[in-house]
């Protein structure tokens, strides 16, 4: 059978001039609560000899209030994006529904204001990566370096997975690092039931498709829970925390930020304190 | 219009709510979704071309679309020159009174039905009942669905929240009062059931004068009509009475036969995971020396043509019910189809009753938001309806409905809030310090355990992360510049 489409395939790759300025989006959510994992993607790229931008401009893709319905209140957040990264050669992020929402849904969103300009500002930004394309595509590597022993399974959350297609870019990414037990992960191409505003207006049943998600993940006996989206992993990794599994949940970019030297994401200063690490943590 | 609607039901969330407290459901449903799902990927994977035909699937129901009136006036020139009538319908209302008058002038108190959603939508076997008239269903689901006294919770499988033990027992208790009564050693042996339920139908074939019908596709070259099913009974029901009145949405049409090539292929892999369905019928009008004497179409609008006037919208008339969208959503699976409050469920339904319905009600405008938007069913879809898309396309209708509105919703608010902080770093920064020592104010031991007002919907069952004492872009602020 011949493959599906994919819906929204990695841009083409930014021409090489020189070096490629790269931008992080490190997407509201991952600032406010997961700030671990663009402290990762730092590392990460820097280790792979690779300079990258924080443009402090950025805020939010407009993924929220744009699935919720509230198009309008999305214009503004387009617009910004758009500024925040003009002139960059390629933006990467570590978050796939937000790679997405900007891939599929900010040319929409243009469209439909009727904004001439925001919608060349739009087609004229630069291409939008999500964290596994660009280093596999982009970049050309699966091999990063990393060191992380410990029994790991990864989820393909839904946009990663079927609107932007990133395949097995992620799992070829997680084979290549040293000392890791991957362990594939029964139903993995189930939803999660997270869904954005879904989770509350829903909240039984996105429970209830947790519920399953949890069940599988326990079975596969990982000490780690891993995706490229922390949206996702809060939902799941909330359950595994209330349940008191000690699964811990970790951002595809943790985990290839490791290395012998530990996991310490590239920041000599306190961890988070937060459920997702909670070896290391200390409410104040 | 609010014919489709199943009385007296809650909106989704809390319709949703109950069906997930039924373990029997949900252990049923996500049995027979998953074997069908299985299925259906076997059958597909064998099909090199797969995805040219779902292109092709697509491409033939958009243009016929582009061009449905044109369609429809050959359809009618064809049908009624093959000696059938075809009668239109504006609404639901229409449509029932049609047939009811139909049924009325044959001078008949009874009916066997077949494969028919539409009638489920307009209310139709209601409608006969007023006029004294019985109406048996035929299809083995729907005649499961009937004697329990319930509604269809699946496209194809209308009974799919039964077992085969609850099906002895609606057999036992049931069809005794509808005619042949099941034999009372009856036992839950699939091969016993479907005895029992071939004994009982039979007798109805043999007796009924008038049948009604749903159909599949309609021809629009030869004004043909085309019924696709599993067990026969439709073949009975379609060649035995004298009378048979098919009743279709006006998207059912396409332009040639050579288009139905296509959704014969596309149709039963999608939907039962077969390479062929067992039986296909075609019938094009009336002939004299076999099969009905007379033959009515009834082509029911029915909201449709709103449908079509929406340039998003409109793709789910290029539905061809196979209810594939339904067995891969994790949703559906959870939930079952009665709590979508319409006969179509599911992915389908969430994007297909709204439009069809309109958003008046709040059933029908909790139904776009009833998906995590997970994208399974667009993946699946024979003829690519990008339910997704649609479906957000739904929700930005029903906020923009509210926009009038005096007293806004909380949510609107809070939306409305959301966009001013994460509009300008600045704020998004006050917010996030403001929101850390706040959090932390409730944390235990590094969990959020209970969040107050609506969040406590995500904290019922969930821990919260404890938003950690530094963000990334203060971080970035203090170690990079
Ligand atoms: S929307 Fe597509 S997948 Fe769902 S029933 Fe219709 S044709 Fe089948």
């Amino acid at each position: 059978m011949s493959p599906a489409p994919v819906r929204n395939p990695s841009p083409a790759l930014p021409s090489p001039h020189g070096t490629m300025r790269i931008a992080l989006f490190i997407t509201c959510l991952n600032d406010t609560l997961f700030p671990a994992t663009g402290r990762a993607v730092v590392t990460l790229l820097e280790r792979l000899g690779h300079r990258v931008d924080f443009p402090p401009e950025q805020t939010c893709c407009g993924q929220m209030h744009f699935n919720t319905g509230y198009r309008r209140d999305c214009v503004p957040l387009v617009r910004r994006f758009a500024e925040a990264f003009a002139g960059y050669d390629a933006v990467l992020t570590p978050s796939g529904s937000c790679a997405a929402m900007v891939r599929e849904h900010h040319g929409r969103v243009a469209e439909v204001s009727g904004d001439e300009r925001l919608s060349a500002a739009v087609r004229d930004a630069p291409p939008v990566y999500e964290l596994s394309e660009f280093l596999v595509d982009v970049l050309g590597v699966t091999d990063v370096g990393a060191y992380f022993p410990h029994r790991v399974t990864y989820h393909p959350t839904c946009h990663s997975l079927r609107m932007l297609g990133v395949g097995d870019r992620p799992l070829a990414l997680l084979r290549a690092v040293r000392g890791i037990d991957l362990v594939e992960l029964g139903g993995a191409d189930q939803c999660c039931g997270f869904g954005g505003t879904f989770a509350l207006k829903n909240a039984d049943t996105s429970v209830a498709m947790c519920t399953d998600k949890v069940r599988h993940v326990l079975d596969t006996g990982a000490e780690v829970l891993c995706a490229g989206d922390n949206s996702c992993l809060m939902h799941i990794g909330g359950a595994l925390s209330r349940l008191r599994t000690g699964v811990r949940v970790m951002h595809l970019a943790e985990i290839l930020a490791s290395t012998e030297k530990g996991p310490v994401h590239g920041a000599e200063e306190p961890s988070p304190a937060s459920w997702r690490d909670t070896e290391r943590t200390k409410t104040p | 219009m609010n014919d489709a609607t199943f009385l007296g039901m809650p909106a989704f969330p809390a319709a949703a709510a109950g069906a997930l407290r039924d373990s029997q459901l949900r252990g049923n449903l996500a049995r027979a979704t998953g074997t069908i799902r299985s299925r259906r990927a076997a059958a597909v994977s064998e099909q090199d071309d797969w995805e040219h035909l779902r292109e092709a699937g697509r491409a033939v129901k958009e243009r016929t679309l582009r061009h449905l009136d044109r369609y429809l006036l050959q359809l009618e020139e064809k049908v009624t020159a093959a000696g059938g009538t075809v009668h239109w319908a504006r609404d639901a209302e229409e449509a029932r009174r049609i047939v009811v008058g139909l049924v009325q002038d044959t001078g008949e108190r009874e009916v066997v039905k077949v494969k028919s959603m539409v009638t489920q939508e307009i209310g139709l076997n209601d409608a006969l009942a007023d006029a004294g008239i019985d109406a048996y269903e035929t299809d083995l689901a729907e005649l499961i669905v009937q004697l329990g006294q319930d509604h269809p919770s699946h496209i194809l499988v209308p009974a799919i929240h039964r077992n085969r033990a609850e099906i002895r027992e609606i057999f036992l208790r049931s069809m005794g009062a509808y005619g042949t009564a099941a034999p009372a050693d009856l036992n839950d042996d699939p091969r016993r059931l479907a005895e029992a339920a071939r004994r009982h139908l039979r007798e109805k074939f043999l007796r009924a004068k008038v049948a009604v019908s749903g159909v599949n596709f309609l021809v629009a070259e030869t004004g043909t009509a085309v019924v696709v099913e599993s067990e026969g009974n439709g073949r009975m029901c379609l060649t035995l009475p004298e009378t048979l009145i098919s009743v279709a949405g006006i998207e059912k049409v396409i332009p040639t036969w050579q288009d139905l090539e296509v959704f014969l292929q596309l149709l039963p892999r999608s939907s039962t995971g077969e390479r062929m369905n067992p039986y296909t019928s075609t019938w094009t009008g009336t002939r004299a020396d076999d099969g009905p004497r007379a033959f009515h179409l009834v082509l029911v609008d029915a909201g449709r043509t709103e449908a079509l006037s929406d340039p998003v919208g409109r793709q789910v008339l290029n539905c061809i019910r196979c209810s594939a969208c339904l067995n891969v959503c994790p949703v559906y699976e959870r939930v079952g189809g009665h709590a979508y409050g319409s006969v179509y469920p599911g992915p389908i339904g969430a994007v297909l009753s709204p439009q069809l319905r309109g958003t008046a009600s709040e059933v029908d405008r909790a139904l776009p938001y009833a998906s995590s938007l997970c994208g399974a069913c667009y993946e699946v879809c024979p003829v690519k309806i990008d339910i997704p898309e649609v479906l957000v396309h739904l929700r930005a209708r029903v906020v923009e409905d509210g926009r009038g509105r005096l007293v806004p919703k909380p949510e609107r608010l809070a939306m409305a809030a959301a966009r001013w902080v994460i509009s300008r770093p600045a704020r998004l920064t006050a917010a996030q310090r403001a929101g850390a020592v706040a959090a932390r104010l409730v944390a235990r031991r590094g969990r959020v355990g209970r969040l107050p007002g609506p969040l406590s919907r995500w904290t019922d069952t969930r821990d919260a992360p404890v938003p950690p004492a530094e963000t990334f872009s203060a971080w970035w602020k203090r170690t990079r510049r």
